[in-house]
């Protein structure tokens, strides 16, 4: 398997709280892994490893590594904020910056650089906000506060933004949940429009969503990973107990 | 479907009436004031009343203007709000990052809220007896001190209300996005609460410009504009205060002309924060 994030020995605790145990994965490059579980098993936990962001969280301590691209993002000498422009994060509820649609999606190119005038930074707004599937909607008022649009927009607008900082990985923390079904389905529909570009991990709770989205499926339970393979081996031919029993929505 | 006049129903339009009186009495009260402040005021209010000091001592002299105290109110408030600015907005700011929701911060917010509440003459009699301890007189320094702390508190915890209204999922989707902390601080969260801060500023201001109490015995009164921090100022709350009782039409004239212009320079605050607000809250979470 060709492994864009590698995780070793991994712990974490909140307080004296151990919240993730153990935990030695791959994620594949270039395909769609689903985290699942039932609700407080650590999946958030675990993909808010993977851009540094657990440590915003008082108290919390983490050892062990994760690796990107072979390098252990929790080195002493690692710039987060590098670690954040490769690795993009769609939250759970959508939060748009206090700015413009446009601005919101120029914002990352803005403080990482990336774009030399101004024509580049409109055909790369306009670009990304295509991939997300928000321009045609959005075009003719670009100026407008980005809190106007409704929260499926609102959704994809920040898929835009985070794709406009160009990461390698995507993470998705639940990121249909507060969403309309509609809205739900344009988000499912980008991500695996997007799968053969962008390494994209996501934390879902609900199995039929897994199941439409997964190339490759971690399945969590108390703070432990239990399985974790191919999505077909997976959900077709489970090894462990554990994961059948919740595949027949036993937890 | 008659309507039918149940107890219920009689009971509602009672209470509607009430409602109906009480914003009667309000509104009428305020049309009063205005009308009373404009009627009196607004034929006072000539080129000469606003371009020149009182000729002849503020409480007898026929002629001139209240150019001392338009000027020394503006001083007097400016300068009182610009030291509350200066200390209050770290006070918010230790407030929200380091005390938070702890008994403290409690304790703290507690006090502020008391010191709020307390009557400006307590703070004008505070003023004075520092002011006899460090052997001060009466000046604009001494006026702006006082203002000041009677502005901090109100600046304070305006400024609290919506640093703790800033929603930590904002920052968290900068950070997300690779900002510095420094980026989320100047690009993000300043966007999103520089209305409410504006808002807090003006508001301390208007509250400080329309105070007599709190100036009556720091700032004096005189009838000349000052030129240092040392120099007694005149405010427009006093200038009503002492030339209002005076028998004389033309110092009466001088009074109704300052509380006109006192009435225009808050109305224009609270409404000109509005806009303000209005202009700068148009991106932003509510």
């Amino acid at each position: 398997m060709d492994a864009h994030i590698q995780v070793r020995n991994l712990n974490a605790y909140y307080g004296s709280a151990q919240a993730l145990k153990d935990i030695n994965i791959q994620i594949p490059a270039k395909q769609i892994t689903v985290i699942m579980g039932p609700s407080g098993c650590g999946k958030t936990t675990l993909l808010k490893t993977f851009n540094r962001f657990l440590e915003l969280t008082d108290d919390t301590v983490i050892t062990g590594e994760v690796l990107v691209d072979g390098q252990n993002i929790y080195e002493k000498d690692i710039d987060v904020t590098e670690v954040r422009k490769r690795v993009g994060l769609l939250a759970q509820r959508p939060f748009p910056l206090p700015m413009s649609i446009y601005e919101n999606v120029a914002y990352g190119m803005h403080i990482h650089r990336t774009k030399n005038n101004r024509d580049e930074y409109r055909s790369a707004v306009r670009h990304y906000l295509e991939v997300a599937g928000l321009y045609e909607e959005v075009k003719t008022r670009l100026m407008s506060p980005a809190t106007s649009l409704s929260i499926g927009q609102q959704q994809r607008l920040c898929l835009a933004r985070g794709l406009a900082v160009e990461p390698e990985i995507i993470l998705g923390d639940e990121p249909t949940s507060a969403l309309d079904p509609i809205s739900s389905q344009h988000i499912e529909g980008r991500l695996l429009d997007l799968k053969k570009q962008y390494t994209t991990v996501i934390v879902t709770h609900t199995l039929r969503q897994a199941k439409r989205l997964a190339d490759y499926v971690i399945f969590m339970y108390l703070g432990e990973v239990v399985e974790a393979g191919p999505a077909k081996e997976v959900f077709n031919d489970p090894k462990q107990a554990r994961t059948r029993a919740y595949l027949e929505g036993q937890f | 479907m008659k309507k039918h006049w149940h107890r219920r129903h009689i009971v509602e339009a009672i209470v509607k009436a009430l409602m109906m009186l009480s914003f009667a009495i309000v509104a009428g009260s305020l049309g009063l004031i205005l009308w009373t402040v404009i009627s009196r005021g607004l034929p006072a209010l000539t080129w000469s009343m606003l371009s020149q000091t009182p000729k002849g001592g503020f409480y007898l002299g026929k002629e001139g203007g209240i150019l001392n105290a338009i000027i020394g109110s503006l001083y007097l408030a400016g300068g009182g709000t610009l030291i509350a600015l200066i200390f209050s907005l770290p006070i918010a700011l230790y407030l929200e990052t380091y005390l938070g929701d702890s008994s403290w911060g409690h304790y703290v917010r507690l006090a502020l809220d008391v010191l709020w509440g307390i009557p400006s003459i307590v703070y004008g009699a505070f003023g004075f007896i520092v002011m006899l301890a460090l052997g001060l007189r009466a000046s604009l320094l001494g006026g702006i001190i006082t203002l000041a702390l009677l502005e901090l508190p109100i600046m304070t915890r305006a400024m609290d209300e919506v640093i703790r209204r800033m929603p930590v999922e904002l920052e968290q989707a900068a950070l997300a996005l690779g900002s510095t902390r420094l980026e989320v601080a100047a690009r993000v969260v300043t966007r999103q609460m520089l209305p409410g801060i504006v808002t807090a500023i003006l508001l301390a201001f208007g509250r400080g410009i329309g105070d007599a109490a709190a100036v009556l015995f720091t700032a004096g009164f005189t009838d000349r504009i000052p030129t240092s921090l040392m120099q007694p100022a005149a405010s427009l709350p006093l200038a009503v205060f002492f030339q209002l009782g005076m028998p004389y039409p033309e110092v009466q004239k001088r009074a109704y002309a300052s509380a006109l212009i006192l009435t225009i320079i808050v109305l224009a605050i609270s409404l000109g924060s509005r806009w303000i607000a209005g202009r700068l809250s148009k991106y932003v979470w509510k």
